[in-house]
C-alpha cells in the first residue's frame, strides 16, 4: 500500500506540472491540427482503396504521432530532473524503482489523455462520426499506448547525458517510429521491406487499434485482441526495462 | 535496530577508473554528533556523502548508517537519513507546500501527522508566509531552507547537509547556521556537514575531518586542530630585521623563522608571553622595533597546512561550468 501512495504523490507531480504549462497544452495542439488540416487538405487526391478521403485516413494517425511526440518527449525531460537536481530527492527516497517509473508513466498517461481529449472532437472537423463507443476505446487505448512510448522516453534519458543528443534521437528514433507506424499511409500498399519494420514497431499496433476505434471496429492487421495484447505486453516489458536501468547505480 | 555509531565505514573506497576518488576510509560519527567533512574541491568529500546516502555503490569496503549496510539495506538507510544537497533539488514548478507534501507521499507520512509536520518545519524554517508560492519566485537562501525543512520532514536519524550554505549572503547564512545548531541541541539529530567555509565548519562542528584526495588527513575538535598547530604567529616590523633574526635564533626561542626586507614572522606556542621579551631583546641589541602583531591559527590555517596552498585547476574548471549551467537555466 505504502508504494501506492508513492506512486500517487510522483503521478501528482506530474499532473502538477503538466498542468501548470497550459502553454504548452496549447502548444502540442498545434502541430496535430497543422497535418490534419494542411498536409491532409494537401494530400486529398491520394487515391486509397476505400472509400475514406486522406484526411480521415490519417486522422487516428495524427493522435498516434501526438502521443508519440508527446510521451517520449516527457520521458526525456527526466534529463532535466537529472541534471537539475530534483531526480536526487526521488532517487534518495525510500521508494522502489518501479515505483519511480510507474508513477512517471501514469503521469504522462494522464497528460496523453487530456491531450487525446481535445483532439478526438476534432474528428468532426474532418467528417468522421464517432460514436461514444469510439471514445470509450480510444481514450484508454491512448493511455495504454502513451505508457509504453514514455519509457522509450526514458530510456533514452538513460542513455544520453544531456539535451543535446535529442536531435539524434528525433531523427534516429522518434521519426522512424512515426514514419513506419502507418499513421500517413496503409502498410498493405507498401514495399516489403518497410512492412517488417512496421510490424516491429510497436506504435503500428497502437496506430491500428486507434483506426480499428475510429472508424467502428472495421479491419486491423492483427485480430484486435492480439493488438491489445501487444500494446500491454510492450507498456509491461517498457516499464521492467526502465525500473532496471533506473536501479543500476554507479 | 540501535548502534554504537551513527556512522561507521570500513576501508569503504571508490575508484573511477584509474582516479580514486575515496581511498580506504575509516571513520566512525557517534550519535549526536555534528560532524564537518573538509577538504577542497574534487578532495572526495561529495563522493563519500553520495556513498552514504546510497546513491552511488562503493568500489570496495563497506559502512553502516544508522545500523544499516549501505549496500544491502539501503532502503532502511535512506528513511534513517535526511539530505540537503550541493545543488538545488526542489522542483521549481511546484510550491514549497507541495514539494514538502510529494516528499511525505515518498516517505510514507500518514497525511493527517504530514499535515502537522509541515507546519512544524515551515515555522522552523520562517516560510509560513510563502508555502503557496511557486519555488521559482523564491531567493536562493529561501530555496536552502526550505530544502533543509524538507530534508527534516520525515524526522531523521541523520542528516546530510551537503554545502548547505554555497553562495548564500552573510545574513541568511548566519540565519542557516542558528537553525542546525539549534537541531544538534534540541532534536538530537546527528549531522554531517561538508564545507569548505572554515568558520562555518568551526562554528557548527564539535569534530572535524580534513580529506584531501580522497583519504583523512587528521581528524579532531577544532580546538585541538588548531592548538595543535602551535602556531602562533608573531610579525615584527623593523628597519634591521636580519640582526633581530639572528639573535632570536641564537636565544632559539622559536621553532620557525623568516625574515623579509623589514618584517620578521616567527612562529611560537605562546605569543602573548613572548612579547614583552622580544621587546626587550630588541632593545638590548639596539634594534628599534615599529610595530608588533599577532596571529593566531584558525581552522583555515590548518586547512592550508594539511591541503596545501595550491588551487586545484581542474575543479575550478568544473564549478565554473556549474555555474554556467545555473546561468542558463535562469535566464
Amino acid at each position: 500500500m505504502s508504494e501506492l501512495r508513492k506512486i500517487y504523490g510522483l503521478w501528482h507531480r506530474e499532473v502538477i506540472r503538466y498542468w501548470r504549462e497550459k502553454s504548452r497544452i496549447f502548444s502540442s495542439l498545434i502541430l496535430p491540427v497543422l497535418w490534419l488540416l494542411v498536409f491532409g487538405s494537401g494530400m486529398r487526391g491520394m487515391e486509397l482503396s476505400g472509400t475514406q478521403s486522406y484526411q480521415t485516413y490519417i486522422f487516428p494517425g495524427i493522435i498516434g504521432m501526438t502521443l508519440l511526440f508527446t510521451s517520449v518527449f516527457s520521458g526525456i525531460s527526466v534529463i532535466w530532473d537529472r541534471e537539475f537536481g530534483f531526480f536526487k530527492e526521488i532517487i534518495v527516497a525510500p521508494v522502489s524503482r518501479t515505483s519511480i517509473v510507474i508513477g512517471k508513466a501514469l503521469g504522462s498517461g494522464t497528460s496523453a489523455l487530456i491531450q487525446g481529449s481535445i483532439l478526438l472532437p476534432l474528428s468532426f472537423l474532418v467528417g468522421i462520426h464517432m460514436s461514444p463507443v469510439s471514445f470509450a476505446i480510444l481514450i484508454p487505448t491512448m493511455v495504454l499506448i502513451s505508457i509504453g512510448l514514455v519509457c522509450i522516453g526514458l530510456l533514452i534519458a538513460s542513455l544520453i547525458t544531456s539535451m543535446e543528443g535529442f536531435n539524434f534521437i528525433m531523427s534516429l528514433v522518434i521519426m522512424p517510429l512515426f514514419f513506419t507506424s502507418g499513421a500517413l499511409f496503409p502498410l498493405t500498399s507498401a514495399p516489403g521491406w518497410l512492412r517488417d519494420f512496421s510490424y516491429v514497431n510497436p506504435l503500428t499496433y497502437g496506430v491500428d487499434v486507434l483506426r480499428w476505434g475510429t472508424f467502428g471496429g472495421t479491419g486491423s492487421l492483427l485480430p484486435i485482441y492480439a493488438e491489445f495484447l501487444i500494446l500491454a505486453l510492450f507498456a509491461t516489458a517498457m516499464i521492467m526495462a526502465c525500473s532496471y536501468t533506473f536501479s543500476i547505480k554507479k | 535496530m540501535r548502534t554504537k555509531f551513527a556512522i561507521e565505514t570500513k576501508e569503504l573506497t571508490k575508484k573511477y577508473g584509474d582516479l580514486i576518488a575515496v581511498d580506504k576510509l575509516n571513520l566512525t560519527i557517534d550519535y549526536g554528533e555534528v560532524f564537518g567533512l573538509l577538504g577542497p574541491n574534487g578532495a572526495g568529500k561529495t563522493t563519500i556523502i553520495s556513498m552514504l546516502c546510497t546513491i552511488i555503490n562503493p568500489s570496495s569496503g563497506n559502512a553502516t548508517v544508522n545500523g544499516f549496510d549501505i549496500s544491502r539495506q539501503s532502503s532502511n538507510v535512506r528513511h534513517s537519513i535526511g539530505i540537503v544537497f550541493q545543488d538545488p533539488s526542489i522542483d521549481d514548478r511546484l510550491t514549497g507546500r507541495e514539494n514538502l507534501q510529494l516528499h511525505a507521499c515518498l516517505y510514507d507520512i500518514p497525511t493527517e501527522l504530514a499535515k502537522k509536520r509541515i507546519a512544524e518545519v515551515l515555522k522552523l524554517v520562517e516560510l509560513e508566509d510563502r508555502a503557496d508560492s511557486a519555488m521559482r519566485t523564491y531567493s536562493g537562501g529561501m530555496r536552502r531552507r526550505l530544502e533543509l525543512a524538507r530534508g527534516l520532514l520525515h524526522h531523521p536519524r541523520i542528516l546530510f547537509l551537503d554545502e548547505p550554505t554555497l553562495g548564500l549572503d552573510p545574513q541568511t547564512r548566519e540565519h542557516l547556521w542558528t537553525y542546525i545548531e539549534n537541531l544538534a541541541r534540541t532534536a538530537e539529530i546527528t549531522t554531517i556537514i561538508t564545507t569548505h567555509y572554515m568558520e562555518e565548519a568551526d562554528r557548527l562542528c564539535n569534530r572535524v575531518a580534513i580529506i584531501d584526495y580522497g583519504k583523512i588527513k587528521v581528524i579532531d575538535t577544532p580546538a585541538n586542530l588548531k592548538t595543535a598547530l602551535k602556531g602562533d604567529v608573531i610579525t615584527i616590523t623593523t628597519a634591521q630585521p636580519k640582526k633581530l633574526a639572528t639573535r632570536l635564533t641564537e636565544l632559539k626561542l622559536t621553532s620557525h623563522i623568516d625574515s623579509s626586507r623589514d618584517t620578521i614572522r616567527l612562529a611560537v606556542a605562546n605569543a602573548e608571553k613572548l612579547i614583552p621579551r622580544l621587546i626587550k631583546i630588541a632593545a638590548e641589541i639596539g634594534v628599534e622595533v615599529s610595530s608588533v602583531s599577532v596571529h593566531r591559527p584558525t581552522l583555515n590555517d590548518v586547512f592550508l597546512h594539511y591541503t596545501g596552498r595550491e588551487i586545484r585547476a581542474e575543479e575550478a574548471e568544473s564549478t565554473l561550468k556549474k555555474h554556467m549551467i545555473m546561468r542558463r537555466r535562469t535566464r
